[in-house]
């Protein structure tokens, strides 16, 4: 690389705009979207996560379709009812696993800046946390708000598709479906935030990523174990249950109320966010 | 201007900074001198408030970091040339950063061809050079053409030639009425760059004074002087309270006299000499025998073996907050 000794200063340059104001929100938000679009990896974790959620949902409706043509003909009034009132749900299946992709996505947003050391260049540029921290949270919710939708309603429809060639499936007018999709869209969003706030807490990779899976998965399994008469006061409180709730058509009487079940889920994420936001704004950079 | 008061950041028992109080004067480089470990990094994140101080208090503009209202406009940093994402290209590293503090997206391209980067502006910095990296923190510490610059340790690893290069960047930069404030371990370097020197030991400020000032004053008064009878003026010299190191070939060094007085004392004593004149103290020699004094003072403390192993950039810190 040649040396370059040319002269640095003001006279070899367009002189800068005069400041107004100051350095806030809008221009972190800005930053913020340059970064989480200027490297690979948010693609091939959105792609991922759109592609096994879709995926899964297919190959479920898919697997259902093909036993539902095996019924015999003098039953399948009675399995067709069934099947339809199950066609949402199956469809947005995927939704296990895309969680799970999205909070590694959530997680990897803010922990990646302490792995790299990109967190401590941020802050020399723009040393308002709070600020910060905000525009980050906003760019990453939105993302995830926007790949969550796409691949919510991509699942459903792909999913009905293959269920309409045996004529089960349903429709996005009948009553929940649409608050259904819309919520699957919303979940996702959720469950990246949650993880993001934890990562925000933990500020290490692997660390976050495995406390995001427990909360959101391990603690779902173990809830299976529990003894009936706790499982039914317990269970519907952990996030992952409270959350699907809102995509889970089938309303059994242990589980939340749709828009219950999302709220608590927020909660769960707001309480990560919240406690992210205090370490970040308190601790050394 | 850089204002510290008072300046104190302990972690957990370690004192990493020591209640410092200094001022940084613009249009000059200032060097910020000290051994491994001797609190330079954490200073200069006190004073960017990536760390919050155990005491004390630091602006900048009379004013702390965080309520600078474009800080990229009044200070650029550069701490540490690592701490990028590698996956982003060198043009969008600094377009994220450019576009915190709102400045122009062309701003961008100008660092760039400043620090001779252009060509590589859409390669991932992962697949930087050592050199290029510190080019692309020295473009990102330019973006906001900010009127105070500060770098930690900016040569350390370079090769001569990016060592020349950032020496007559640093230069241009105070010439144009910047002010620069610049860490090393390195005392050649500062000797040749640093007007103005700020030097720390165990976190503790040992001197604030100019470079010629800081030779004077701490390095001992010595002659070199060459003669066909070394024994007789050797004798004279101790005699008047000086000391002498032999170099052989007639050659030796006098300590703790002046140079009229040894020419005295061989005039006297009737010494033939072939050559008197003062000898110049570096800024090395006279750094090693203050933070010498400060590794006696310190003797006692935990960890202090090998902690001021000065020039040894291989060593290991011992204070926690020199690892970044």
């Amino acid at each position: 690389m040649a040396t370059t000794t040319a002269p640095v200063g003001r006279g070899a340059q367009h002189a800068l705009p005069a400041a107004r104001g100051r350095a806030g929100f809008a221009g972190t938000l800005r930053s913020e979207l340059t970064k989480i679009r200027s490297v690979r990896s948010t693609y091939w974790s959105l792609i991922a996560m759109a592609v096994i959620t879709i995926g899964l949902g297919g190959l479920f409706c898919f697997g259902k379709a093909q036993s539902f043509s095996h019924v015999p003909p003098g039953l399948r009034a009675h399995a067709a009812a069934s099947a339809i009132s199950q066609a949402t749900e199956m469809s947005l299946f995927g939704l296990i696993l895309g969680q799970l992709i999205i909070a590694v996505l959530g997680a990897l947003t803010i922990t990646a800046e302490y792995s790299t050391g990109m967190v401590r260049t941020s802050m020399t540029v723009m040393p308002r946390r709070g600020t910060w921290f905000a525009a980050k949270t906003v760019v990453f919710g939105g993302v995830a708000l926007v790949t969550g939708m796409v691949t919510a309603f991509a699942s459903y429809f792909i999913g009905q598709a293959i269920l309409s060639t045996q004529h089960i499936n349903s429709t996005i007018g009948e009553p929940g479906v649409l608050r259904a999709v819309v919520g699957g869209g919303l979940f996702l969003t959720a469950c990246g935030l949650l993880s993001f706030g934890l990562g925000a807490m933990l500020r290490h990779s692997a660390g976050a990523i495995a406390a995001s899976i427990g909360l959101l998965f391990v603690v779902y399994v173990l809830g299976q174990f529990l003894p009936p008469s706790w499982a039914v006061h317990v269970d519907k409180w952990l996030p992952f249950n409270a959350g699907a709730a809102i995509w889970e058509n089938v309303s059994a009487p242990s589980m939340l109320s749709p828009w219950t079940g999302l709220a608590v889920l927020c909660g769960y994420a707001a309480v990560a966010l919240a406690g992210g936001l205090i370490l970040f704004r308190t601790l050394d950079a | 201007m850089i204002e510290a008061r008072g300046l104190t950041k302990r972690y957990g028992d370690t004192v990493a900074v020591d209640n410092l109080s200094f001022s940084v004067a613009p249009g000059k480089i200032t060097g910020f001198l000290g051994p491994n470990g001797a609190g330079k990094t954490t200073t200069m994140r006190l004073i960017l408030g990536l760390d919050r101080p155990s005491g004390g208090a630091v602006t900048i503009n009379g004013k702390p970091f965080a309520q600078l209202a474009y800080p990229m406009r009044e200070v650029g940093a550069l701490l540490d040339a690592k701490a990028v994402h590698g996956g982003r290209s060198a043009y969008n590293h600094l377009l994220c950063l450019a576009e915190t503090n709102g400045l122009p997206r062309r701003r961008v391209a100008e660092v760039l061809a400043l620090v001779g980067l252009s060509e590589v502006a859409r390669k991932r910095s992962n697949g930087f050079s050592l050199g290029m990296g510190q080019r692309l923190g020295i473009a990102a510490a330019l973006l906001g053409d900010p009127a105070i610059l500060m770098f930690d340790e900016p040569v350390n690893g370079l090769d001569p030639e990016g060592i020349l290069w950032i020496r007559n960047l640093m230069k241009a930069l105070a010439a144009e009425g910047r002010t620069v404030f610049v860490s090393s371990h390195l005392m050649s370097e500062m000797e040749h760059t640093a007007d103005h020197l700020l030097v720390i030991g165990r976190g503790r400020l040992i001197a604030d004074c100019t470079v010629a000032e800081f030779i004077a004053a701490n390095s001992r008064q010595s002659v070199r002087v060459r003669t066909p009878d070394p024994e007789a003026l050797a004798r004279a010299a101790m005699a008047a309270g000086g000391t002498v190191r032999d170099d052989g070939d007639g050659l030796m060094v006098v300590h703790g006299l002046s140079v009229s007085q040894v020419g005295d004392l061989a005039f006297d004593n009737s010494v033939r000499l072939h050559e008197l004149a003062p000898a110049q103290a570096s800024l090395e020699q006279a750094f090693m025998e203050l933070t010498a004094s400060s590794v006696q003072f310190h003797a006692g403390m935990p960890g202090a073996d090998g902690a001021l192993g000065v020039g040894g950039p291989d060593r290991q810190p011992a204070v926690a907050g020199e690892v970044v």
